[in-house]
């Protein structure tokens, strides 16, 4: 009898230390939600670019330095963006700021939007065309930084194998230059003309997004834009480059689909090869060359009027404000951004440690010698190429036809080359029709 | 003691269960019930009838994984099991040196599987890159035959030890019966010894199969689904059909498909242990 009271009294206390310690975090909590509430809301800022992680935990720690208001960046790992957010955003404690990728990404998240268009940092931007529009007109997103792709090439190597960037104005003009170096590379001691075309995930974006671009943006020039589909007119010319990727390369093509971007990045810091495609966030990995040695053109694919083609330059990064966060949050949130685009810290943050050009009256001027790069080719009345890509039905369209061109480079056979184009053109209407039926 | 246990059942018995509730019973019920619904996070779901299940069912990407996991599990379950308990059968022969094999052989399983795909990448697309083979993103083959090596080295010491432990339970008045009867070893094996660790091959059997079916971080590190969803086992196609694709309407259609994938579980293993239960015998 005695010791039955003796383990119920001691099942009592084991119980009641278990309430208690639930009990005791629960207040902590609450403790915190509570100081997070008197300092008006907070910022969760579900960060888009790995490159730049460092530089916004900078900026948030200055900005609750000089407000009290307490501001969360997390960064999705590379390609995982969409994976995170979903996630996050199921969590009660949701990012407040986050990012979509353009008209297709709007279209996933629109539900979860704040109407920007009475914000502050909206009247910021110094043309609407950098503002991303819902179908009922309200603004759903900011682009907060432009950003340019081509060729990134070494000065130095270049000139050493006899050639300067005046003799490239055309896709033949870069394929006899490549072709070129390739024959004699041994003597120019470099791996190749191309820098690995790596399909590895870290790094397949380049050409199942951004090289496909182009084939993309001449289509649309040409024939004009239709909803849900693509006749595919220049995708010889896609072929054509990309073949010039794959030859003249610092690897085999079959090789290529464990190439990451590291590698690339890489040999082209190495001095291993000449070629790069690439944008201007990649200055940072490839800046020990020495900016003299850095120079851009424009990824020629054989189109008419290509002789005043310039650089790719577009955005794919706006800034989103949940909705479904509390009010406190969202005004912090719209704080936040507004300070960022306007006080001498948030510029000269955007502008010189990461580098970015962005599209806001306070803009300071870019550090990135990339971007003046790309300024020189705007002032030289070249005409930028847009950034198509944001129409793609969806991240599986890309997936596929990167699958397809990772093969059709293992092995160049005119029927790999229509899986791609069967990838292009078939699945695009497919995607289309699964994203949108 | 029965009654006491009656007593003090809820006491010993609410905190684990508490903890099923809610780790698991609830989760499950919700998991079912956005199965019907349209949502991109759980907070927004909205009813919509049986259409995800009539689209989980008929995506033919869902299919294909269906029989590639299929062909995998098979085979992988008869290489790990008949490799084990080949394994086992060696080191209870009191051999020199048995327990630095035991552990060398049950090492593998310590290591996570996310790293261990990745290490088998490397692995076999330098083995395919000598051979001058396609690297593992374009060849279905070499991602098939990959995933079943990869799954046997991290799987065998574990299964191993199961079969140690029910070899060494098989009482030896019983060999030695069999052996004074003029019983050959073959026979020995199987009238006296698989008769009698039944139970360890009934648990050996249905952790590889769900195991198999389950397979998701060596599948998604090794070769990622690739060429194009060729080696996409179940749960990788599930993961898939939610994150990658763009459109509210996927992610109700990834969770009906995980709903057929618990089904399809469930309905696999109960067969399985229906099957090898049967052959048990008493001692």
């Amino acid at each position: 009898m005695e010791k039955r009271w003796i383990a119920l009294a001691l099942t009592a206390c084991l119980s009641a230390s278990l309430l208690a310690g639930c009990g005791s975090t629960g207040d902590k909590s609450a403790a915190a939600s509570a100081s997070g509430t008197q300092a008006a809301g907070k910022v969760y800022y579900l960060n888009f670019k790995p490159e730049q992680d460092q530089q916004w935990q900078d900026l948030a720690a200055a900005y609750t330095e000089e407000t009290g208001v307490p501001v969360t960046v997390v960064t999705a790992a590379e390609g995982t963006y969409e994976t995170t957010l979903t996630a996050e955003m199921g969590k009660s404690d949701a990012p407040t700021l986050f990012q979509v990728n353009g008209p297709v990404g709007l279209h996933n998240w629109q539900d979860y939007c704040y109407d920007l268009s009475s914000s502050d940092v909206y009247g910021q931007l110094t043309s609407d065309d950098f503002a991303l529009k819902g179908d009922d007109d309200a603004v759903y997103g900011i682009a907060y930084v432009i950003e340019t792709y081509g060729i990134i090439y070494n000065k130095a190597l270049l000139e050493k194998a006899g050639y300067t960037q005046d003799d490239i104005t055309s896709f033949d003009s870069l394929k006899k230059v490549a072709d070129d170096i390739q024959a004699r590379k041994d003597e120019l001691g470099v791996k190749g003309a191309f820098t690995s075309a790596g399909m590895d995930s870290s790094s397949d974006w380049r050409f199942k997004t951004h090289l496909a671009n182009l084939p993309l943006y001449y289509e649309y020039e040409k024939d004009g834009m239709t909803e849900g589909s693509v006749t595919g007119s220049f995708l010889d010319n896609y072929r054509a480059i990309w073949d010039l990727y794959v030859n003249d390369s610092t690897c085999a093509g079959s090789e290529l689909s464990a190439k990451t971007g590291d590698d690339a990045s890489n040999e082209f810091a190495n001095g291993e090869a000449v070629f790069y495609q690439n944008g201007t966030w990649a200055y940072d990995s490839i800046k020990g060359l020495g900016d003299e040695n850095l120079g851009m053109l424009p990824i020629y694919i054989g189109a008419d009027g290509e002789a005043n083609q310039g650089l790719c330059t577009g955005s794919e990064n706006f800034w989103c404000v949940n909705k479904d966060a509390p009010e406190e949050d969202i005004q912090a949130t719209l704080d936040f951004m507004n300070w960022v685009v306007t006080s001498d810290a948030g510029t000269s943050a955007l502008a010189n440690d990461m580098g970015f050009v962005s599209p806001f009256k306070a803009a300071k001027e870019s550090a990135n010698p990339l971007v003046k790069i790309a300024n020189e080719y705007i002032s030289a009345g070249k005409t930028s190429v847009d950034w198509c890509f944001a129409t793609m039905p969806s991240e599986e369209w890309k997936n596929t036809l990167g699958s397809a061109l990772t093969a059709y480079a293992a092995d160049q056979s005119d029927a790999n080359w229509d899986a791609v184009k069967s990838a292009f053109v078939d699945n695009w209407a497919a995607e289309y029709k699964l994203a949108n039926g | 003691m029965e009654k006491t246990l009656k007593k003090y059942f809820p006491v010993f018995v609410l905190p684990t269960l508490a903890a099923f509730i809610i780790g698991f019973i609830i989760p499950f019920g919700e998991g079912l019930y956005l199965s019907f619904c349209r949502f991109t996070t759980v907070n927004n779901a909205k009813w919509t009838g049986i259409s995800n299940y009539v689209r989980a069912i008929t995506d033919a990407t869902f299919s294909h994984s269906f029989w590639f996991t299929v062909a995998f599990a098979a085979v992988s379950t008869v290489l790990i099991n008949v490799l084990a308990f080949y394994i086992a059968l060696t080191l209870t022969r009191n051999i020199k040196g048995t327990n630095v094999f035991r552990t060398i052989f049950f090492m593998p399983n310590l290591i996570g599987g996310i790293v261990l795909g990745y290490i088998w990448q490397i692995l076999f697309n330098c083995l395919l890159s000598n051979i001058a083979q396609p690297l593992l993103a374009l060849n279905t083959m070499a991602g098939y035959w990959g995933l079943i090596v990869l799954m046997c080295w991290q799987q065998i010491g574990y299964m191993m030890i199961i079969y140690i432990a029910g070899l060494q339970n098989v009482p030896p008045e019983l060999l030695e019966a069999a052996e004074i009867d003029g019983a050959s070893r073959w026979q020995t094996l199987w009238k006296v010894k698989i008769p009698m660790v039944m139970p360890s091959i009934t648990i050996c059997l249905f952790l590889t199969i769900t195991n198999s079916f389950k397979l998701f971080d060596q599948n998604l590190s090794l070769t990622g689904g690739d060429p194009n969803h060729a080696t996409e086992m179940l749960a990788l196609n599930i993961y898939n059909t939610f994150y990658a694709r763009s459109g509210a309407q996927w992610k109700g259609i990834g969770q009906a498909k995980a709903v057929v994938f618990f089904l399809l579980v469930v309905v696999m293993a109960l067969i399985q242990l229906k099957a090898t239960r049967s052959k048990e015998v008493q001692q």
